[in-house]
């Protein structure tokens, strides 16, 4: 069984975020760690695996530096990365990010591609159903249980309804939630095993994308300006003092909210 | 400009923040409706009242379960038979999968977590709300068809009294589209009114102490004709069910009246809340971030505030 985990680097959960005015996208380049809900996903492979046998390895799309972040995952048992870098692919949309992950999937042709809940420097929420479109394979998404078996992937997922249990022939692309599982801690031996194992980086070109399919040119989205949210009028302090139930009480009868 | 709205539906019922979501759309241009699967005839009409000129609307078995795939490729087919400007989506955990596939497959633009749309010199602007909700970025789209997502619940419906034409289309499905298959769907119970639908929430969170605590925030809920939410800390503990969940990975909601019962505020929690129309917090910690951002905060302990403030509501109510 081999199996992909998209893995993203994302800013460090220190690090106090802001958009660059100029650029008006994420400052990125502060400390940058491994985003949190993709560990889920690297754990959920590394049981597939530890179950079944075969390969993990890390795909990923970012500056070089996020290197880094993927030893992370490297430690915790994957076997080998796969970073997509290219200064063409800076600004890159979800349309360009799907393409550059999609095209290093295509290499691997992996029976399973895993990719964690969302990302917590806010893109990449949708990630998978785009890459999963691109490669023509089955996605099931939001998985909180899983099982491989039979050349299928069976998952349950949460709904705004109750639960939906989903199965897919293999190859698919599944996205995990993060009540999955709870992702292990690298051991000592993994840290110092994972200084060796193989990185390879792509161009984009090596992935099979145009430069103007991915980064600034390939998107399909802009952002045109920043502003302050509206700020929400004065405040109501009460100190409970017994009586503040009937101060609630009141002030919900004077502004016509009962 | 002329937009397709995708209008999710349950168990015959239009879901109302895709309802939301056509009202916009429908004040922004022409929008069409876009009902998928068995049902969907009967159901389509109904979107006329939301300001849909036409619905298009295909009962294809392929399209009976909730899953994505499918749903890409009727939408596709759409956009290439309408020349549709806009494809726009009230999130879900369906419809985010549906945006994202048909924006890979169009190779269109998906802007995402939007908290409203508009116009600005006849294009279409969407205004996203960023870092915690401090800040409100506004996006745009480089080319058509444009694909949004709005959060869940942003956008509310209005009833305009219009009435839209049904059109029957044919989806032709891709091979792979068809491979996932729903095993088995089990339905959550819900009482009273859903967290989307009630004007007035009443929330918990992990300063409740326990879940037993949850049934004073349900006899305030009750007295006030509302619905009881939960945070994440407290759904993730297994204290309150997931559908109940408000912010960031669960619901966004904007009831007129938000009572917050010990929570302290995450900024995970506050962008699915910060759009009611009064937020009442009561918290033991008078540092709690929620009161940065409530219009009347309360510091004390809502065990003791909470009961007696029920038993206001009441005799009010009883003495109406």
């Amino acid at each position: 069984m081999k199996i992909a985990v998209c893995v993203k680097q994302v800013p460090d959960a220190t690090v106090t975020k802001r958009i660059d005015p100029q650029t008006k996208r994420l400052d990125r380049s502060g400390e940058s760690a491994l985003n949190p809900t993709d560990l889920n996903a690297v754990e959920e492979a590394l049981r597939v695996k530890e179950a079944q046998g075969g390969e993990v390895v890390l795909v990923s799309m970012g500056p070089e530096k996020a290197v880094d972040a993927l030893r992370k995952a490297l430690a915790m048992g994957a076997d080998r990365a796969v970073l997509v870098t290219d200064e063409a692919a800076a600004g890159s949309d979800l349309l360009g990010t799907a393409r550059a992950l999609a095209g290093a999937l295509e290499r691997e042709a992996a029976d399973l591609v895993f990719f964690g809940q969302a990302s917590s420097d806010g893109d990449g929420a949708v990630l998978w159903a785009a890459v999963a479109d691109l490669l023509r394979r089955p996605v099931v998404s939001q998985v909180a249980s899983l099982t491989v078996e039979g050349g299928s992937v069976t998952g349950k997922r949460q709904t705004e309804h109750g639960y939906d249990v989903i199965r897919a022939p293999l190859p698919a692309v599944v996205a995990v939630s993060d009540a999955i599982n709870e992702p292990r801690y690298p051991s000592l031996k993994g840290i110092m095993a994972a200084k060796s194992k193989p990185q390879e980086t792509l161009s984009l070109a090596d992935a099979g994308v145009q430069p103007d399919a991915a980064g600034e040119a390939g998107a399909g989205t802009t952002v045109l300006g920043l502003g302050p949210p509206p700020s929400r009028g004065d405040q109501v302090r009460i100190e409970d003092d017994g009586s503040a139930a009937q101060k609630i009480f009141d002030l919900l009868v004077e502004r016509r909210l009962l | 400009m002329r937009s397709l709205v995708f209008l999710e539906h349950h168990e015959g019922e239009l879901q109302k923040g895709s309802l939301g979501v056509l009202s916009k759309a429908a004040s922004l241009g022409e929008a069409m409706g876009v009902v998928l699967g068995p049902g969907g005839k009967e159901l389509a009409p109904r979107a006329g009242a939301f300001g849909a000129t036409g619905v298009y609307v295909s009962e294809q078995a392929e399209l009976a379960a909730p899953l994505p795939q499918p749903r890409v490729d009727a939408l596709a087919s759409l956009v290439e038979q309408t020349g549709a400007e806009a494809v726009l989506f009230g999130a879900s955990v369906l419809a985010a999968d549906v945006a994202a596939g048909l924006a890979a497959r169009l190779g269109a633009g998906l802007n995402w977590d939007l908290a409203d749309l508009s116009l600005a010199d006849g294009e279409l602007v969407g205004t996203r709300p960023a870092l915690g909700d401090t800040v409100l970025v506004d996006v745009g789209w480089k080319g058509s068809p444009r694909v949004a997502l709005v959060r869940s619940g942003a956008l509310d419906p209005v009833e305009s009294g219009g009435s839209a034409e049904v059109r029957d289309f044919q989806a032709t499905f891709s091979d792979f589209s068809t491979l996932a298959e729903l095993v088995e769907q089990t339905q959550e119970e819900s009482t009273g009114p859903s967290i989307e639908d009630a004007d007035v929430i009443v929330a918990g969170g992990r300063g409740l102490g326990s879940p037993e605590a949850f049934s004073l925030l349900e006899e305030l809920a009750a007295a006030l004709g509302g619905a009881v939410a939960a945070t994440r800390a407290v759904v993730d503990a297994g204290w309150y069910p997931y559908a109940t969940q408000v912010g960031q990975t669960g619901k966004t909601v904007s009831p007129r009246l938000y009572i917050a019962c010990g929570i302290s505020g995450a900024i995970q929690h506050k962008v699915g809340m910060q759009g009611s129309g009064t937020i009442v917090a009561i918290n033991k910690d008078a540092n709690a971030p929620i009161f940065d951002f409530c219009d009347v905060g309360v510091v004390g302990d809502l065990h003791q505030i909470v009961p007696k403030l029920t038993e206001l509501v009441r005799a009010h109510r009883g003495g109406q």
